[in-house]
C-alpha cells in the first residue's frame, strides 16, 4: 500500500459496534481528537485495542470514575511515560500471543516536550505500540500554554506576545528513529486519514501518527471551523500530509496549492494569530524550504509554485 | 534447595527470575530496568537470564523502567524492578502511579545517598523520601534476608488483601556489593510458594478506564481502601512466613526483630545492616553487665506500630538510631517510634552513617554511654562513623 488509496471507505457493516467515544464524553466541541476517534471507528473495525494516555485532554475525556468514556480498556498514565507504560502492556500481549493493538493517544505536550524521552526510547527499541498524537500545538488541558509544537506566530497564555520561535518538525524526528511507519493525517482527508489508521493498526512494531487537531478553544476560533482550518493548513502547505516508510522512502499524499490565499485565511480565522499579526509573507520562505527538503526526500520533481 | 555465593543485587535479581518463572502458566513476567550505582549488578544479571514467557525492557530512564512496570502489571504479568538513589528520586512519580493504581510491582532498592554531591554509599534518604506514597517498605540486613523478602514481597504485593507495590531495601555497597552463602530454593518449590499472579482490575476485554479522574470523596475513599489494606500488611505477612516456613523450612525473619530484648532496660533500635551491627554491640554491652537489647525495623510500612509498642513497653531508655535526616527535623524513624514508648522513657536520637558513613559496634556502645546516664533525651545527636 505505496500510493494513497481513492474511494471506497465509507461505513462498512465490518466497523465497530460500539463506538471508541462513546456520547457523553466532556470534549469541547469541535475537539479534533473527537474526530479522530470517529475516523478509528471505521479503521479499527473489531481489532481489539487497548489505549494507554498520558495526561491529557484524552485523559480528562476518559471520564469521572467508575464510568468510562471509552468503548475499550483504558489506562491513564503519568505525563511522561506514555510509551513507556504502553511498551509494557504491548510486552505482555506480545508474551501472551494476544492479538491486541496497544494504542499510546497523547497530545502534543505529552510527545514533543515531556514524554519525548521515553516516546524516542520506545521508538528505538521498536515496540509493538501504535503512537497517535493529536497535536493542538499547545498545552489544551491547562488552559492553553506554549509547548515545543505551537507555531511561530500564535499566542498562548504564557506567551502574550505570541511564539517567535518555529513549530518542532516531530514526524522528522521519528522518521530519524527508523520505526516501520510514521505518519502525518489530516481530519479534513478522511479517506486518507482512515487508510492510514488502518495501515498502522496492522503494522508489528513503533508506528508514530501525528495528527493536526483543531482545538477552538486554545485556537481562538470557530468550533464549526475545525475541519475547515485543517483542510486550510494542508492546501496551504503549512502542514504537509505524508507518510515515511523504515525512515526512508517518503510519500506526500495530498499534493497542496501553496496558495497565500488559503494560508492567510487559515490565520486570519484565529484569533490566537491576531496579535502577532503573522501573514503568508511572514511564514512563506521557511515553508518553500520545508517543501523544497520534503521533495528531495520524496524524489518528486519539484512543481512550480502555483498562486500569486 | 542449594547454597550459592551471592551478592545481594545478584540474590535480589534470582528472587526475581525464580518467581518471574513461576508465573510462565500465568500472564507472563516483564520487568523494565535502568542501571545505576550501586544497584546495576541486579539489571544486569537479570538481563542475563532466560525467563520462560518474561520479558526484561532496557529502558532509557527509571521513570521508564517503572511506567514499563505500570503498564505490564496492568496488562496482569508479573513485575519487577530495581533501582538507587538519584533514580528512585526520578522513579517516584511512577512509583505513586503504581501505588495509587494498586498495581503489585516489586521494587528493590540499593539504597544510596541523594546527590549532587555525587555520594555512592548508603543511605535510606532515598526509600524514606517515598514513605507516604503507599509501597509497603522492607529493609533487609543480610543476603539471605534479601533474597527471602524478595520472594515474599511478591506473594504479598499480589495478596488480592494487600494488591500494592512492595519496596525491598538492601544498604547499598554493604549488601548489595557483598558475597555471601545464599539459600536458594528450587523451582518446584518456588512454584508451591508464589500463586500465579491475578490482578483483579487488569485490563481485559470490559472497557473500563485505569486512573481516570475522580472527585474528592472518591480519593477519601481509595485513601481509605489503601490505608486499610496496609494496616492489614502484618497480618498477611504473618501467614506469607508460614506459608513460606511450610514449603523452605526455614522461617523469614520477622516485621520486627528483636535480640536480647525481653530483659532489656534499655533498647536499640535501627533498620537495615545497622541493626546486625547493632547486635553485636548488645554482646559487648551485655558483657560489661549492661541489660541491653536490640530491635531492628524490617517492615517500615505499614509500621508495625503493635509489636514495636510491645517491644518498647517497660523499656527505661531507648536509643533510635538513624542512617536517614529530615532536614529540620532529625531521623526519620525516631520521628515515627519515639511516640510509641511509655510516658517517661528517654527516647534519644541518633544519627549514624549518614552517607554510607561505616558504623561499627564501638560507634553504638559510644551511643550507649551518652545515652546510659541521660535522664531526660537531648536533640537528635550526629555520630560521627567515617
Amino acid at each position: 500500500m505505496d500510493e494513497p488509496m481513492l474511494g471506497g471507505m465509507a461505513q462498512t457493516v465490518l466497523d465497530r459496534a460500539h463506538p471508541l467515544l462513546r456520547p457523553g464524553n466532556t470534549n469541547c466541541g469541535g475537539c479534533g481528537m473527537s474526530s479522530l476517534f470517529h475516523m478509528m471507528d471505521h479503521a479499527a473495525e473489531d481489532r481489539r485495542l487497548q489505549f494507554v494516555m498520558p495526561a491529557s485532554c484524552a485523559a480528562v475525556c476518559g471520564g469521572v470514575f467508575p464510568l468510562s468514556t471509552f468503548g475499550v480498556p483504558a489506562l491513564m498514565t503519568t505525563f511522561a511515560s506514555g510509551s513507556a507504560v504502553a511498551s509494557g502492556a504491548a510486552a505482555v500481549a506480545q508474551l501472551n500471543g494476544e492479538d491486541t493493538r496497544v494504542v499510546c493517544l497523547a497530545g502534543d505536550g505529552g510527545t514533543y516536550d515531556i514524554g519525548v524521552s521515553s516516546l524516542s526510547a520506545a521508538a528505538e527499541r521498536n515496540e509493538d505500540v501504535l503512537y497517535i498524537c493529536y497535536d493542538n500545538e499547545i498545552y489544551g488541558n491547562t488552559g492553553g500554554q506554549r509547548s515545543s509544537a505551537t507555531p511561530a506566530g500564535a499566542i498562548t497564555t504564557n506567551l502574550p506576545e505570541g511564539k517567535t520561535q518555529q513549530k518542532k518538525d516531530i514526524l522528522s524526528i521519528m522518521a530519524a528513529h527508523r520505526i516501520p511507519y510514521a505518519a502525518s493525517i489530516s481530519l479534513a482527508h478522511a479517506e486518507d486519514a482512515v487508510r492510514k489508521l488502518r495501515w498502522a493498526l496492522d503494522l508489528k512494531g513503533f508506528r508514530f501518527l501525528l495528527v493536526l487537531s483543531p482545538c477552538p478553544t486554545g485556537w481562538k476560533s470557530e468550533p464549526a471551523l475545525g475541519m475547515e482550518l485543517v483542510r486550510l493548513a494542508v492546501r496551504s502547505g503549512l502542514f504537509p500530509v505524508l507518510e515515511i516508510f523504515d525512515g526512508k522512502r517518503h510519500v506526500i499524499n495530498v499534493e497542496p496549492d501553496f496558495s497565500d490565499e488559503a494560508l492567510d485565511m487559515y490565520l486570519s480565522l484565529q484569533r490566537r494569530f491576531q496579535k502577532s499579526g503573522v501573514c503568508a509573507a511572514d511564514l512563506r520562505p521557511d515553508l518553500d524550504r520545508n517543501w523544497q527538503n520534503l521533495r528531495v526526500l520524496s524524489g518528486r520533481i519539484v512543481p512550480a509554485r502555483r498562486g500569486p | 534447595m542449594s547454597a550459592k555465593l551471592l551478592s545481594a543485587n545478584h540474590g535480589a535479581a534470582l528472587a526475581a527470575t525464580l518467581a518471574g518463572r513461576a508465573n510462565r502458566a500465568g500472564r507472563g513476567f516483564c520487568s523494565g530496568v535502568y542501571p545505576i550505582t550501586p544497584s546495576t549488578e541486579c539489571m544486569e544479571f537479570l538481563c542475563l537470564q532466560e525467563i520462560e514467557k518474561g520479558r526484561v525492557v532496557r529502558t532509557e530512564s527509571e521513570h521508564s523502567a517503572m511506567g514499563v512496570c505500570i503498564g505490564a502489571a496492568a496488562a496482569g504479568a508479573r513485575t519487577f524492578t530495581v533501582t538507587s538513589s538519584n533514580g528512585l528520586a526520578y522513579m517516584a512519580e511512577n512509583c505513586m502511579a503504581a501505588a495509587n493504581l494498586r498495581l503489585p510491582v516489586v521494587l528493590a532498592v540499593a539504597n544510596r545517598t541523594l546527590g549532587p554531591p555525587w555520594n555512592l554509599w548508603t543511605d535510606h534518604g532515598d526509600a524514606l523520601m517515598l514513605r507516604d506514597f503507599g509501597l509497603v517498605q522492607f529493609f533487609c540486613a543480610d543476603n539471605q534476608e534479601v533474597f527471602d523478602t524478595i520472594l515474599c514481597a511478591f506473594r504479598l504485593a499480589e495478596d488480592p488483601d494487600v494488591m500494592m507495590p512492595v519496596m525491598v531495601c538492601m544498604d547499598g555497597f554493604i549488601l548489595s556489593h557483598s558475597v555471601t552463602m545464599t539459600e536458594i530454593p528450587d523451582q518446584a518449590q518456588i512454584d508451591r510458594f508464589l500463586p500465579l499472579t491475578a490482578i483483579p482490575h487488569q485490563l481485559g476485554d470490559t472497557p473500563h478506564t485505569l486512573g481516570q479522574i475522580e472527585v474528592p470523596h472518591q480519593t477519601e475513599a481509595h485513601r481509605q481502601q489503601h490505608h486499610a489494606a496496609m494496616l492489614g500488611v502484618p497480618l498477611v505477612y504473618a501467614a506469607i512466613q508460614d506459608s513460606f516456613e511450610a514449603i523452605f523450612a526455614r522461617r523469614p525473619a520477622d516485621a520486627v526483630v528483636a535480640y536480647r530484648a525481653e530483659d532489656a532496660d534499655t533498647l536499640i533500635v535501627s533498620m537495615g545492616t545497622i541493626g546486625a551491627t547493632a547486635e553485636r554491640a548488645v554482646d559487648m554491652l551485655r558483657a560489661q553487665g549492661h541489660r541491653v537489647g536490640a530491635l531492628r525495623v524490617r517492615l517500615f510500612r505499614p509500621l508495625p506500630v503493635a509489636a514495636i509498642r510491645k517491644w518498647f513497653a517497660g523499656k527505661q531508655r531507648i536509643a533510635v538510631i538513624d542512617r536517614n535526616i529530615s532536614l529540620g527535623f532529625g531521623g526519620i524513624l525516631w520521628g515515627e517510634v519515639q511516640a510509641l514508648a511509655d510516658p517517661g522513657t528517654v527516647v534519644q536520637n541518633y544519627l549514624a552513617g549518614l552517607g554510607g558513613g561505616d558504623v561499627r559496634p564501638e560507634h553504638i556502645t559510644g551511643m550507649l554511654a551518652d545515652l546510659l546516664p541521660r535522664q531526660i533525651a537531648g536533640q537528635p545527636a550526629m555520630v560521627e562513623a567515617v
